[in-house]
């Protein structure tokens, strides 16, 4: 551990570029697919390949330089401030969709059954007269368009399940971490994979009531503004748990081996708090989504 | 600590050479002059499209381009200015100055430094491309407004990643600033002491964090809107096409200061210097920015005056608005003390400086008159608006960059540039560009409508004036490009102090200050930086 008279800088490094590569191709091949070339599908998948490389090379760089005892003190509260950033940047990226959420239900939908501008709306009265809202079974305004789901899935049943499942997530990550502080690395481990088990179990359940809801309820992101709001906000937030979930399965990985001190163990934490940061956005799914 | 030592000395030995020192840079100076050369280019590219706009609306009449190519130039040349010149010739600023103003060694996330600028060349290399796509580029505005957005051809895709890779380098970009602020300063130099570019950039940051991530999540429901049938923007399936306009203005109204801020920054670092004053108010200064800052947050709305808010929504923007009125007066007041009987000289940098006193406060004023909700009924998507936030743009934050690149080029290279040239790239500038768009404040108010690449023949006059205006605008701008080479590659040498009255730490290094700086914090004498 170094003082703040000498600074750390880093030599210079391929990832980056590599990233910046690997970000374009997946971009344009997903640009190719969705304007209908077959051909974007494999540009895609070497992309996204190249980003795993990238984020596996990356992070075994920054490992074995960690262990080599390169970095300081500053350059921890450095990473300890990027990760924390970054967090309130995803937190932003999803307050758009629960902003999208609360629009719909606050505004848009009452202004279609004909609320505001004086009792005189034309949007109610000349193109859907017989549109009354409803939540979250909203009959929808154009049904030629969009297609009409028959149920949603009640909040008291899979998701109130995952809502314990992911909260007691959050204490297992707890207890690993209070093992790690105490450095018995048995308990560290075992508290891990429980944490890591209950992540994926998560993400099972979740892919379960996906299936439900398409196949049983006719429930898709086809299904007017419920579904619309309904898939994009589970759909974001599975997508993270999926990755915070892998991230907790490095971080047992690298438990394993004998990574991480008592005292010097930030990626543990970045993971820990990405975890709970996953958490708390679930609760505002389960609520605002599911529940009322 | 050695093995620490020792690596900071054998980076010192090995300045990187060849096509590794610019791809695998770590170097916050290399990285900070290809940010500068990115955002030159790209101002020279937005800047050809603006002549087209400008060349067909010379005459009434469409003369050169069809009406969709007219659209797509629009849309395109916006992109291009905002996202590809301004904010990165302001990150390219940040990550040149700032860790030479505040002591520290580089930026705190070197390697991601370093992906924030790749990202850019690649980002636009997605958004340019477009124009040779089927259906042509995107033409709906850079705004991208549901319906009219989803009728784009192959662009469609193109235009909303190029977008997301845009954002992702920004918000790396931004958490980078924030991290060397709060952690790399010399440990002599408290927060109010810092200089008050680097108190713009560290606000200007956190705008970025959080409003950048809300104009991905924007334009992602456009693309599922328009690939996987969601219904976020479409009334038919109790979505709502004004939705968009909320969320993007909310990105939107803070984006406008993301741009401005840091222009605020240089100006409050030049005009002390050629005034020989310290500057008036610092503390001001400061809480003035964060509360434009804040601000900025809420009052998104009064870009959507005239789709049919309900009333108490356009009163509470309304007031909001002319709000912000209060923090940006006390900015200018304090430019204006700190000139107050200060024994002046008119360098470029000063010139350009002052320009944007003047300049950006007529833009100011007729975003006051925008935010008058009943009077913006009236101007509203006229060529008023356009006049007004070119003034901001412009004759403010492109003016103000100038003037940073003026001050600035010394400690970058080493020279002292053209002084006779400068003087006369700032007054054909000041005055091209006024003729450029005062004239279009007339033709906003007599009532000739935006992105139209036909008008009637009563706005001819003044069209043709503003035309001129802006060739003339353009011509000139190649002289910047010169005066830049000239004193990259020569002049009269530099002394490490550039400029008689300037202080700060960015002024104890050399000058072209060397590749490693502060790789010790440094001791802070009195008298060494602007406050303290």
């Amino acid at each position: 551990m170094a003082s703040q008279e000498v600074y750390y800088i880093p030599d210079g490094s391929k990832w980056p570029i590599i990233a910046t590569l690997s970000l374009f191709t997946s971009f344009i091949g997903g640009a190719v697919w969705l304007n209908g070339g077959d051909v974007g599908k494999i540009i895609l998948f070497i992309g996204l390949a190249a980003v795993i490389y990238m984020f596996y090379g990356w992070f075994r760089d920054v490992i074995t330089e960690s262990i080599a005892g390169k970095y300081s003190k500053q350059v921890d509260v450095s990473f300890r401030m990027g990760m924390g950033w970054f967090i309130l940047s995803e937190v932003m990226f999803f307050a758009a969709f629960f902003g999208a959420l609360y629009y719909a239900r606050e505004f848009s939908l009452p202004w279609l059954s004909g609320e505001g501008q004086g009792g005189h709306n034309g949007t109610h009265e000349f193109l859907w007269p017989a549109f009354q809202a409803a939540w979250p079974m909203n009959v929808i305004p154009d049904p030629s368009k969009y297609t009409q789901y028959t149920s949603v899935i009640p909040a008291f049943g899979v998701p109130a399940l995952n809502t314990a499942l992911l909260l007691s997530s959050g204490v297992t990550v707890t207890l690993a971490h209070w093992a790690l502080q105490k450095n018995n690395r048995k308990q560290l481990c075992l508290w891990l994979v429980t944490t890591v088990l209950l992540g994926f179990i998560f993400v099972g359940f979740q892919a379960y009531e996906y299936i439900h809801a398409h196949q049983a309820l006719d429930l898709t992101m086809n299904g007017g503004i419920y579904g619309s709001t309904f898939y994009m906000l589970t759909g974001f937030h599975g997508f993270h748990v999926t990755m915070g979930a892998i991230m907790l399965a490095v971080i047992l990985y690298r438990s394993i081996k004998g990574h991480f001190s008592k005292k010097d163990h930030f990626a543990f934490e970045a993971v820990a708090w990405y975890w709970h940061f996953v958490d708390v956005v679930w609760l505002g799914l389960f609520i605002f989504v599911y529940w009322i | 600590m050695g093995t620490i030592a020792k690596d900071t000395h054998h980076d010192h030995e090995h300045k990187p050479t060849g096509l590794k020192r610019w791809f695998f840079s770590t170097n916050h100076k290399d990285i900070g002059t290809l940010y500068l050369i990115f955002a030159l280019t790209m101002f020279f590219v937005g800047g050809a499209m603006a002549m087209v706009i400008r060349a067909e609306l010379f005459q009434p009449g469409l003369q050169f381009v069809d009406p969709q190519f007219y659209n797509s130039m629009v849309t395109i040349h916006a992109l291009v200015m905002i996202f590809g010149a301004v904010m990165p010739a302001g990150v390219g600023l940040a990550n040149w100055m700032i860790p030479l103003m505040i002591g520290a060694p580089d930026m705190a996330l070197p390697r991601m430094n370093n992906m924030s600028f790749w990202i850019l060349p690649f980002a636009f290399a997605l958004l340019l491309s477009t124009i040779f796509m089927q259906g042509g580029g995107p033409a709906g505005g850079w705004t991208m407004y549901p319906p009219l957005v989803l009728q784009t051809g192959d662009a469609f895709p193109f235009l909303i990643f190029a977008v997301h890779l845009l954002g992702i380098s920004s918000i790396m970009g931004a958490i980078n600033i924030i991290a060397t602020v709060f952690n790399m300063r010399a440990p002599e130099m408290s927060l109010m002491q810092m200089p008050l570019f680097v108190w713009t950039w560290v606000i200007t940051s956190f705008l970025l964090i959080a409003s950048i991530p809300v104009l991905a999540g924007a334009v992602t429901m456009l693309l599922t809107d328009k690939y996987f049938a969601t219904s976020f923007f479409s009334a038919a399936g109790g979505g709502d096409p004004v939705l968009f306009q909320h969320i993007f203005w909310f990105f939107g109204h803070p984006e406008v200061y993301i741009l401005a801020l840091p222009a605020f920054g240089i100006v409050s670092s030049i005009i002390p210097t050629f005034s020989r004053k310290p500057l008036f108010g610092y503390a001001s200064m400061v809480y003035a920015t964060a509360s434009i800052a804040i601000l900025s947050f809420f009052v998104w709305a009064h870009h959507m005056f005239t789709v049919g808010l309900p009333i108490k929504g356009e009163l509470f923007f309304m007031y909001a608005t002319m709000l912000i009125a209060v923090p940006t007066g006390v900015k200018v007041f304090n430019w204006m003390a700190t000139m107050w009987k200060g024994s002046m000289t008119f360098e470029t940098p000063m010139l350009f400086a002052v320009g944007f006193v003047i300049l950006f406060t007529i833009g100011g004023f007729s975003g006051l008159m925008l935010g008058i909700t009943p009077v913006d009924f009236q101007y509203h998507d006229t060529y008023f608006v356009v006049a007004h936030f070119h003034y901001v743009l412009l004759t403010g934050a492109v003016f103000a960059l100038m003037a940073a690149v003026y001050y600035w080029l010394p400690k970058w290279t080493g020279h002292m540039y053209d002084e006779r040239l400068g003087k006369i790239h700032f007054w054909l500038s000041t005055i091209t560009a006024n003729i450029l768009f005062f004239p279009q404040h007339f033709l906003g108010l007599a009532g000739m409508p935006r992105r139209i690449p036909d008008y009637n023949i009563q706005f001819a006059d003044f069209n043709m004036m503003s035309s001129i205006g802006g060739f003339a605008y353009g011509v000139t701008q190649l002289l910047f490009v010169y005066i830049v080479i000239k004193c990259a590659l020569g002049g009269k040498k530099a002394k490490a102090v550039s400029w008689e009255g300037a202080k700060g730490l960015e002024w104890t290094v050399p000058s072209p200050a060397p590749f490693h700086t502060f790789e010790t914090p440094p001791k802070i004498k009195k008298g060494m930086l602007e406050n303290g």
